[in-house]
Order: C-alpha cells, then sequence, then structure tokens
C-alpha cells in the first residue's frame, strides 16, 4: 500500500519531467539533427514569446484569475508598435514605452472589470480579447502595416522600423557558437527569473498565493485583494505586450495574420506548467518548463514532418493528459479553473 | 385536528465515525408550529435532510399519517406531503424566471408535454398564489422581488403539492421584522388548515410568536420536549444547551488601562443601542444565541461593516475602521469563525498560515525572509502546542483543534490593542479547547480580549466578564464570580422589547 502511494507520488512529482526526456531522447533517434546546439536555439526560440505571454496568465493563475485577453494584447502590441514606426515615424524607444503602457493599461481596464465590476475573470477578458482583435484593425482598415503602405487618408506610410527594434527580435548573442542565442531567449530567462523571484521570494507574491487560495482568508489577514488582483492583470497584460513586441521585432512588419496561435500555446503552457514537480498550483518555473515542453513537442514534430493540424492534437492531448496529472492524480482540485 | 401527521420512531443516522442522530423518537402533529430548536452540530439539518429526502436513516422508522415514509429523494418527499421552504431563500426559487414559472416549476421539471402554455399557466399560478394569500403580478421576474416576497413565492410554490408537513428551516434569518410578521400570518393560516408545521429557529420572539410547542435537540438526541401553556421558554434553551458546568478556576485579575469604550452603538435597524469597555488583561467572553447579533458586532469592531451608529473609541482615538487592514493597522486583530472558509489558507503549509498578517515584519524591501519567519512558525507552535512533524506541515494535514491552534496563533505573533476570537472553539477538540482558553488567559495582560461564543460553558472557562447579547443589542452583564447561569439563561432567551420597538420602525 505504503508502496504504491509512494509510486503514484513520484509519478506526480517527476512524470512530467521524465516524459520530457523521454520525448528528447525519443527525438534525438527518430529525427535528425535534433539534438544540436541549433535545434535547441530554434525551441528556445520559438518558445520565448508564448513562455513570456504564458508567464503573464501565471500571475493572473496565481491570484484565482485567468486572463483570455493576452493573445490579442500581444498582436496589438504588434500592430501598435509597427503603427507608431512606420505611420508616426517615432522612434523604437517610444514605440515599446508606448507599447508598455498599453499592456499595462488594458491589464488595468482587464482587472477594473473583474474587481469592480464584478464581471467573472474569463468573461472580462474574453470580453477584451474580442475588442482589441477588433481596435488593432481599425486604424489600417484591416491591412498589415508595412513600409510604404497606403493609408485610409490617401497618404503614403514612410516610417520604417528601427534597426534597434529589429535587434529586439533578431540579434544573436556569441554563446559555444558566434551569432547563436538570440536576443528573445535572454529576455524569456530574465522574465522567468524575475516572475519567479516575485512570486516566491517577495511578499507580495506570497499574498497572491493566499488570495488564489482562499480569497476571503486573505482579506480577513489584512491583505489588500483588489489592488493585487489588478496588479496581475497588469503584470499579464505588460508581458503580453513585451510577447508582441519581440513578434513585430522578429517579423519586421505589422502583420495581421501573426499571433493566431499565441492565445492557445501560452495557456497550455501556464497549465501544463501546474503538473511539473507536481506543485499543483500555477508557478513561474512550471510555466517556463511547459512552454519548453511545448516548444520540444512541436519542433520535434516539425522535423519528423508531421502535419500542422496534427501538431495542433498533440498540443491539446498534452495539455488534457498535464490537467488529468493536476487534478485527478493529485487529489487536490480544490484549486483554479483552467 | 390532533391526530399526529409525522411520527418518528428511533431515528439514527451516523457519517462515518460521527453518529449525528443517536435515536430520536417524535411526533410532529397536524394543526400545530412544533419549534425545533439545538445549538450548532445538534443534529437539526439532518434530521430536516432525511425527512425532505436527502439522506436516508441508518435505523428507526417515520409514518406519515400511519403510512411508512421513507423518501428516495427531494422529490419523492414533495409527492408525498413534505415540502421544505430552506435557509437559503434561493435555494427555493430560480431568480431568473418569472413568478409564474417558479411557481409551478415542479410541474415543469415532471410534467409531460414539451411546449409551454403561458396563458394556462399564469392563470394556475394565480390561483396558487391566491391560495396562500400573496398579492403579486405573477409575469414579474423573480430576481426583481424582495427576499420576503422570494420567500412567500417558495412557500406558495410548496403549498400547490397540499403538504402534510412544512418544514421551514430559519426563514426568518433574512427579513425585516414587518416581513417576518406577513410570513407569521401565512404560518398561522396554514397551521389553521391542518398542516404540521416544523420551525426550526433561534430567534425567541419568533418563537414566542408562535410556538404551540418547542422540542429542544441535543447531541442528536431530543433534550426536551415542551407543550403545556404556557410554554416553558428558558426552560427549553437550557435543555438546548445544555449546562453540565466545567469547574471554572477563573481567578479574575485587576483589570488595566481602558482600551476599547463603544458607546450608543447600534448594529441594525430597530435595535437597542448599547455600550461596553474593554480592558487591559481583561478577557470578556460575549455569549448568545445564534443570529443574535455576535458577528455583527466582531464586523463593527473589525472594519467589515460599519455600525448604524453610534461611537468607538480605542486608546482615547476614534475607532473607526474601514475594511480589515485598517482595522489590523489601528492594533485590532481578529481571529474569525468558520476557519475554514475565513482563515485557512489551504495551499499554504503552517508557516506560511500564521505570517500572513504580518509578512512586512519579516520582510526586507519586500523580500521575505525564510529564517524570520520559520523562528515565528517555531515559537508559536511552541507557545501554542501545536502537535506537528515540522513547521511546513500542510495545514490540512492536521487536526481541527491543531489547524485552530495555528489560527489563533497568527494574531498572538504580533502584539495587538483589541484581540476579537469569534468561536474560537469551534469544532475544536476539548484539549486543544482547554490549551487555547489557557493561552488566550495567560497572554491577556497587555491587550484587551473579546471572545464571541454561542455556548455558555466555554464562557464560563475563559472569561472575567460575561455580557449577554439578544436582538443584536447587549442586554446583560455578569462578572465570572458565584455566577447565576439561570439568570444568564433568563437573558439569552428574554428579548422581546427589541424585536417590538423594530416593528414600529419597521
Amino acid at each position: 500500500m505504503d508502496n504504491r502511494t509512494s509510486l503514484v507520488d513520484l509519478a506526480i512529482r517527476y512524470g512530467f519531467l521524465v516524459l520530457m526526456a523521454a520525448l528528447i531522447v525519443f527525438f534525438g533517434i527518430m529525427a535528425e539533427g535534433f539534438l544540436t546546439p541549433f535545434s535547441a536555439v530554434f525551441i528556445l526560440q520559438s518558445v520565448a514569446i508564448t513562455g513570456i505571454l504564458a508567464l503573464g496568465v501565471t500571475a493572473t493563475l496565481v491570484v484565482g484569475g485567468f486572463d483570455l485577453s493576452i493573445g490579442a494584447v500581444a498582436t496589438s502590441a504588434l500592430m501598435l508598435s509597427s503603427y507608431v514606426m512606420v505611420v508616426w515615424e517615432m522612434s523604437a524607444l517610444s514605440a515599446v514605452l508606448i507599447c508598455l503602457a498599453m499592456g499595462a493599461f488594458v491589464g488595468l481596464i482587464n482587472g477594473l472589470l473583474v474587481v469592480k465590476m464584478r464581471v467573472p475573470d474569463l468573461l472580462a477578458t474574453l470580453g477584451m480579447m474580442f475588442l482589441l482583435v477588433g481596435a488593432q484593425r481599425i486604424p489600417t482598415e484591416g491591412r498589415s502595416i508595412s513600409t510604404g503602405m497606403s493609408l485610409p487618408d490617401g497618404s503614403v506610410a514612410n516610417g520604417k522600423f528601427s534597426e534597434a527594434f529589429l535587434a529586439l527580435g533578431r540579434h544573436r548573442i556569441d554563446f559555444i557558437a558566434p551569432n547563436l542565442v538570440p536576443l528573445s531567449v535572454i529576455f524569456l530567462i530574465a522574465i522567468a527569473i524575475g516572475v519567479w523571484v516575485f512570486l516566491e521570494t517577495t511578499r507580495h507574491g506570497r499574498l497572491m498565493y493566499a488570495i488564489g487560495s482562499n480569497q476571503q482568508a486573505a482579506s480577513l489577514a489584512g491583505a489588500n485583494v483588489n489592488r493585487y488582483k489588478i496588479v496581475a492583470y497588469m503584470i499579464s497584460g505588460v508581458l503580453a505586450s513585451v510577447g508582441g513586441i519581440l513578434l513585430a521585432a522578429r517579423l519586421g512588419r505589422g502583420d495581421v495574420a501573426s499571433g493566431n496561435n499565441l492565445l492557445l500555446d501560452s495557456v497550455a503552457a501556464a497549465l501544463i506548467g501546474f503538473a511539473v514537480l507536481g506543485a499543483s498550483k500555477p508557478n513561474a518555473f512550471g510555466t517556463a518548463i511547459g512552454a519548453l515542453f511545448v516548444g520540444i513537442l512541436l519542433q520535434g514534430l516539425t522535423m519528423m514532418n508531421a502535419p500542422y493540424y496534427t501538431q495542433d492534437f498533440v498540443k491539446g492531448a498534452v495539455l488534457v493528459i498535464a490537467l488529468v496529472f493536476t487534478f485527478a492524480l493529485s487529489g487536490r482540485g480544490g484549486r483554479a479553473r483552467g | 385536528m390532533n391526530d399526529p401527521a409525522i411520527r418518528l420512531a428511533g431515528l439514527r443516522k451516523a457519517f462515518g465515525r460521527n453518529q449525528v442522530l443517536r435515536g430520536i423518537d417524535l411526533t410532529i402533529p397536524a394543526g400545530r408550529v412544533t419549534v425545533l430548536m439545538g445549538a450548532n452540530g445538534a443534529g437539526k439539518s439532518t434530521l430536516v435532510k432525511i425527512l425532505c429526502g436527502v439522506h436516508g436513516a441508518d435505523a428507526g422508522t417515520v409514518t406519515l399519517d400511519g403510512r411508512p415514509f421513507a423518501p428516495a429523494s427531494p422529490s419523492a418527499a414533495l409527492r408525498a406531503g413534505v415540502v421544505t421552504v430552506h435557509q437559503n431563500i434561493n435555494d427555493g426559487v430560480v431568480p431568473d424566471l418569472d413568478v409564474a414559472s417558479n411557481l409551478l416549476l415542479d410541474t415543469l421539471a415532471d410534467g409531460s408535454g414539451t411546449f409551454l402554455n403561458r396563458r394556462r399557466m399564469r392563470e394556475r399560478a394565480r390561483e396558487i398564489a391566491a391560495a396562500v394569500g400573496l398579492e403579486i403580478d405573477v409575469t414579474r421576474q423573480v430576481a426583481d422581488l424582495s427576499l420576503a416576497d422570494r420567500q412567500l413565492v417558495a412557500i406558495a410554490r410548496a403549498m400547490a403539492h397540499d403538504p402534510r408537513l412544512m418544514i421551514l428551516d430559519e426563514p426568518t434569518s433574512s427579513l425585516s421584522a414587518v416581513e417576518a410578521e406577513r410570513l407569521f400570518d401565512l404560518i398561522e393560516s396554514l397551521r389553521d388548515r391542518g398542516v404540521a408545521i416544523l420551525y426550526i429557529s433561534h430567534r425567541m420572539s419568533d418563537i414566542r410568536r408562535l410556538a404551540d410547542r418547542i422540542v429542544s435537540m441535543r447531541d442528536g438526541q431530543i433534550a426536551g420536549v415542551f407543550e403545556e401553556a404556557p410554554l416553558d421558554y428558558s426552560g427549553s434553551v437550557r435543555a438546548m444547551l445544555g449546562h453540565e458546568m466545567t469547574e471554572a478556576d477563573i481567578t479574575i485579575p485587576a483589570p488595566g488601562r481602558t482600551v476599547l469604550e463603544v458607546s450608543d452603538l447600534v448594529l441594525r435597524p430597530g435595535a437597542a443601542p448599547f455600550s461596553l469597555v474593554a480592558r487591559e488583561n481583561e478577557v470578556i467572553a460575549i455569549t448568545g444565541l445564534v443570529g443574535s447579533g455576535k458577528s455583527d458586532l466582531a464586523g463593527a469592531l473589525f472594519g467589515l461593516a460599519p455600525p448604524l451608529s453610534g461611537q468607538m473609541v480605542l486608546d482615547g482615538r476614534p475607532h473607526r475602521p474601514t475594511d480589515a487592514r485598517a482595522a489590523i493597522a489601528a492594533g485590532v486583530y481578529m481571529c474569525p469563525k468558520d476557519r475554514l472558509i475565513t482563515a485557512v489558507v489551504a495551499d499554504f503549509d503552517i508557516t506560511r498560515n500564521i505570517t500572513i498578517p504580518f509578512l512586512p515584519r519579516h520582510s526586507r524591501a519586500s523580500f521575505l525572509s525564510r529564517g524570520s519567519e520559520r523562528r515565528t512558525a517555531e515559537r508559536m507552535i511552541g507557545e501554542m502546542g501545536v502537535i506537528c512533524q515540522t513547521p511546513m506541515d500542510g495545514i490540512l494535514t492536521l487536526s481541527g483543534g491543531n489547524q485552530q491552534k495555528v489560527m489563533v496563533a497568527r494574531w498572538m505573533a504580533e502584539a495587538s490593542r483589541l484581540l476579537i476570537l469569534d468561536e474560537p472553539f469551534q469544532g475544536v477538540d476539548i484539549q486543544a479547547r482547554r490549551d487555547i482558553g489557557h493561552k488566550i488567559r495567560a497572554t491577556a495582560g497587555t491587550r484587551a480580549t473579546i471572545v464571541f461564543v454561542a455556548e455558555l460553558d466555554e464562557a464560563l472557562e475563559i472569561a472575567d466578564r460575561i455580557l449577554v447579547m439578544s436582538e443584536h443589542s447587549i442586554v446583560g452583564e455578569h462578572r465570572n464570580e458565584n455566577i447565576d447561569v439561570s439568570a444568564i439563561m433568563a437573558e439569552v432567551v428574554e428579548a422581546a422589547p427589541a424585536r417590538a420597538a423594530g416593528l414600529q420602525h419597521g
């Protein structure tokens, strides 16, 4: 009996890491060139943006909320940064700052909707998602933004993406091999560490976890529940806009069709994160691993020439399995909804 | 009209090892209002749930009008003529539908046909409403109605089944005095039509107004049946609370400086204003029945809901906290009742549960010091005698008594001016209760302490001074020395004047 329970415990704790290791071995054997630094960097690069978004979702999950608008915030930041540079012909720095402010503002509105207007979190952020998907296309009448495009008033946009801005998404740092690690990966690692430190080692993070576990108890212990919830949505909004900026810098144009998968991938990463090390709760480390897991899976499948729809299917299946790990096996289904 | 409607014999029910009903023998006669009293955990709600088909009994029989009655589901109980109006009014109605649909809900649920005939529904609904004297537009949404009207709709709906027994579970808990009066009139007219009424309440004014007989429950058994006029109200309360006195070995110390001065406080419309003073080195217990206003007073002191009027002064300065944070900042701490809902953070270990309110003390520039947290947790675990493996044990791995020790430790880890403990002995074993009580008294020297308890025994065990609350006001004060228990009991029960005043003010 004891043996069995400890086996289940082990499975819950390390099951996902073992699965990931197995996956790497499997692709290493099956797909030629999978186990090279370049392939690893490619995975990290593909993971960087979804990972950053997923860390934002994690912040809202910690306070017992949820943010469905992250994908739309990211694509809005993509369009906004392009518009600022191409149409308004402003600098890279102003583009970045305006986008970050936009993300913070959207997060503030989300938070106010949830906290003050008492709209359920899923509905509030779903509404915000639709709003943003529409709003980001209004200024250009639904067209993508690039240098030389004609504007609705007939004039031609002459601004262009500055080199400094493009470097955010394209510059590579010498590490092991020259020009290997993209800057966006550095951002991901820095943000993951930052979110982890904030959630695990500061009193603010501690109170946010308390709010997510028992809001009433946290409130009666003197926590400012409303403020922390709003902060969580603002973190989510800002990180989503960071993701959007990196996407714009990588693409070099304001592409209306990009970023369709951002929401699904990043939510999947955050929820898979519940299962890592049997945490059964949202956490920054798990989220980063979750994002990496999704990246490895997709890269491996791509290198094995699996068609794109299989990838969506596999992603969904992995998410469902991760949720089973979290809720059924650990028997602590009380927390969070997914 | 005094033939027994319902007869219970030897009814037993256990949940796991917990014996909730231990042999109930009871008749509930037709055409009379039987009031059922019992403290929390006495088994009232289990009894009701067996009668209305939610639970099955382990042993014993129920007969309804001479026939065996063992409903397999709530709808079976309903068909057999047992209807229940629950405490939570919204359990009885669907707010998003109109009154007519609500009145006919049960026929919709197990009726035939798919499409609704609006006109016929409304006619039938009007008949049902008229039968209980409910004057209401049946096309209105229930969500737009007042709580009282919703409740009348729930009762009217129940009446459509031509019931033999109607159970009302604390029906007046959210009604104003005028609304309650309407409900009482309705209940009396049902009684006069020969319906057996089982009325569950703690409110003495309701009980005085309605009861034809009183049944007191305690620890899963019938502790007393009172049916001779005039009804022995204080006897019934005594039977419900019991009073196997624990030897109170309280030595009352000399009280210190005044900490809290409350004057002319009014907690709800129509309640009598009251005043109280709490001093350092003094433990005050405030006792009273459920619904007597204890939680409202605790909430006013801790900033959860401001009083309607009156002053609170803490250490000579006005005390008007707008929320829990403000109260804590002023040095007023509260260990709330119902710990699993209001206090325990299930995802956290013992240490983190203890340090929540005072994290700034354990952090520098917002970064937490694990060492500082662990030292505080270890100190408090030792002081409170929490039985655990390590301070990193999950809070839910502890027994109820140890969980409660951790919750009390949370608020004793820092010095307070006024410490409020709301039902600190709830769901706590006898040893933990002694430990917690002893700790509260041993540390009382530098602060004022107010403990809210429904059980008089607990008040006698812990307090220097016992205040009695009733009808949202303080009606008695006793030094815990050669105390006259029956006098306190009388005050617990006595209350009619305040309620009557409420009637006039509406």
